[in-house]
């Protein structure tokens, strides 16, 4: 569904933020993405939203190539991807619920299924009590189901998640984690930035690729 | 819905700029506007001065009746002639006593009437144009006893003249303000796509169309221009009103034109936040 091969990044001004990395992620898939501050993390899963293209290489994802992906296109491309940031990028001033309901209504979700389908979302991610508050009044483990909520809300194939539990403390990171799971349980892939080895090895199911200086230095599916 | 909503939004959050590019906008028309309303008078006034245009062979005095009367033959047989009339000295005298009152008392009966005699060419309707003018001319010409030769031509050329004048004059100034409408217009979307980048950032984070993004653009610039069509309409509405009460009696140009205009300033609007929207997007 994912596939980078011999992909490099190389920033104007930097050396390569990622060095000729290859790697795959399948169907319903739970992948751990290691490697320490400025290893390339962000860098893969930009890569992989299309955000930026490689300098040399080629991302394919879910059947479209960076190769040939128009910007035109790139639409079809995030619709199929979730992306959870780590600082959630959520719309200030608005409500849990608008913040997906927006995310349903610009992707042009027919008006009257917007609301049941983002209280639906609201739900899943266990946050429909306080789908009316500002997200700004909201606690980080909060905010960060609210990302999660709005990444879902147009049934992607994967879910990307940068640092999602980066400023949680134990209890919702466990929460968020414990998500996650469900989520990839429905048989959503799931590619997923840590530093936290804590976090990797008690998650001894999910599949690590680990960078280092971007190059893929550890592959668990290749040994 | 979310674009007409967004549209109208940028009114509320930029109302001096907003306001701006659609008095621009309206500005650029009504230049347009007041040459048109003058351009369909002069075209209305030509009209009827063609329909009126003859042409008038003056002859010398010496003229022989045959000869006459083989040259009434001659240009009633052109196909562009309706019909030749003949124009004694006596029937000149008379008109003129008929028009000019002071006239008669200046000539009485029996002293030298100084009128020439002529012959009255009449054009067929439809065929008031500068061509037909001049085959009637060129064949009265060869007449030696032809002294001279009037028709409206000149009149006409003149006209003609001024419409250009005036057409050149609306191009440039209208185009001036047209290109600062164009300027503000793109700063306004400039300020509302930064207002809006977080909004747009999420929208393209979440897989929202490039055309869905651009639409509440595209819609407040034509929205903007159609602002503008209608200061326009009223500018030039009351310009007219002006002329027609204080100087004279003018007509008001076609309802078409005024929704031809209307559309323009939509069109416009719309083009040029669709050229500034591509540029100003890739810096959110
Ligand atoms: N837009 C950019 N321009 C220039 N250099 C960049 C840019 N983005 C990232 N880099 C550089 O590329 C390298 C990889 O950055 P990246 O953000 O992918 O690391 P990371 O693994 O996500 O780190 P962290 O754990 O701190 O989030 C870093 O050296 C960074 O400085
Ligand atoms: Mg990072």
């Amino acid at each position: 569904m994912i596939k980078l091969t011999h992909v490099s990044k190389q920033y104007p001004r930097k050396g390569l933020a990622l060095d000729d990395v290859s790697f795959e992620v399948g169907k319903g898939e739970f992948v751990f993405l290691t490697g320490h501050s400025g290893s390339g993390k962000s860098t893969t899963m930009r890569l992989i939203h299309m955000a930026e293209q490689p300098t040399s290489g080629e991302v394919r994802v879910t059947g479209y190539s960076s190769a040939a992906v128009s910007d035109r296109d790139i639409w079809k491309v995030r619709r199929r991807v979730g992306y959870v940031f780590q600082d959630f990028r959520l719309l200030p001033g608005r409500s849990a619920l608008d913040n997906v309901a927006f995310a349903l209504e610009v992707t042009g979700s027919p008006p009257k299924e917007i609301v049941p389908r983002a209280q639906r979302l609201l739900t899943q991610v266990g946050l429909l009590p306080r789908a009316g508050a500002d997200v700004s009044d909201l606690s980080g483990g909060e905010q960060q189901r609210v990302a999660i909520a709005r990444a879902l809300a147009n049934d992607p194939y994967l879910l990307l998640a940068d640092e999602p539990t980066g400023n949680l403390d134990e209890r919702a990171t466990r929460g968020i984690m414990d998500l996650f799971w469900e989520i990839n349980a429905k048989g959503m892939a799931v590619l997923m930035a840590t530093h936290d080895l804590e976090l990797v090895r008690s998650f001894s199911q999910a599949a690590v690729i680990e960078l280092d200086q971007g190059k893929l230095v550890y592959d668990s599916r290749k040994g | 819905m979310y674009a007409v909503r967004e549209g109208f939004a940028a009114f509320r959050r930029a109302p001096v700029l907003t306001g701006l590019s659609s008095a621009m906008v309206g500005l650029a028309l009504f230049v347009v506007g007041l040459f048109g309303l003058a351009a369909y008078n002069l075209q209305l006034a030509l009209t009827a001065i063609e329909e009126r245009v003859e042409v008038v062979l003056y002859l010398r005095d010496d003229t022989r009746q045959s000869e006459i009367d083989l040259a009434v033959e001659e240009l009633g047989g052109l196909a562009e002639v309706q019909g030749v009339r003949y124009i004694s000295k006596r029937d000149a005298l008379a008109q003129a006593r008929e028009q000019l009152p002071e006239f008669g008392e200046l000539f009485s009966e029996g002293s030298v009437n100084p009128l020439p005699q002529s012959l009255e060419v009449e054009l067929r309707p439809g065929a008031h144009t500068s061509e037909a003018v001049r085959r009637v001319v060129e064949t009265g010409t060869i007449y030696p006893f032809v002294e001279d030769i009037q028709y409206g031509q000149d009149w006409v050329d003149k006209l003609f003249v001024i419409r250009r004048i005036g057409a050149v004059s609306a191009a440039i100034m209208g185009g001036a303000f047209a290109l600062v409408a164009a300027l503000i217009i793109g700063t306004a979307l400039r300020i509302a796509i930064f207002a809006r980048r977080e909004e747009i950032y999420v929208m393209r984070l979440v897989g929202a169309t490039n055309w869905f993004i651009r639409r509440p653009f595209l819609l407040e610039g034509a929205l903007a221009g159609m602002l503008g069509g209608l200061l326009a309409w009223l500018l030039t509405y009351l310009a007219y009103r002006a002329v027609y009460t204080w100087l004279f009696a003018i007509a008001w140009i076609p309802i078409a034109w005024v929704g031809i205009g209307l559309a323009s300033g939509t069109l416009f609007g719309a083009v040029a936040s669709g050229l500034s929207i591509r540029r100003h997007l890739r810096e959110v």
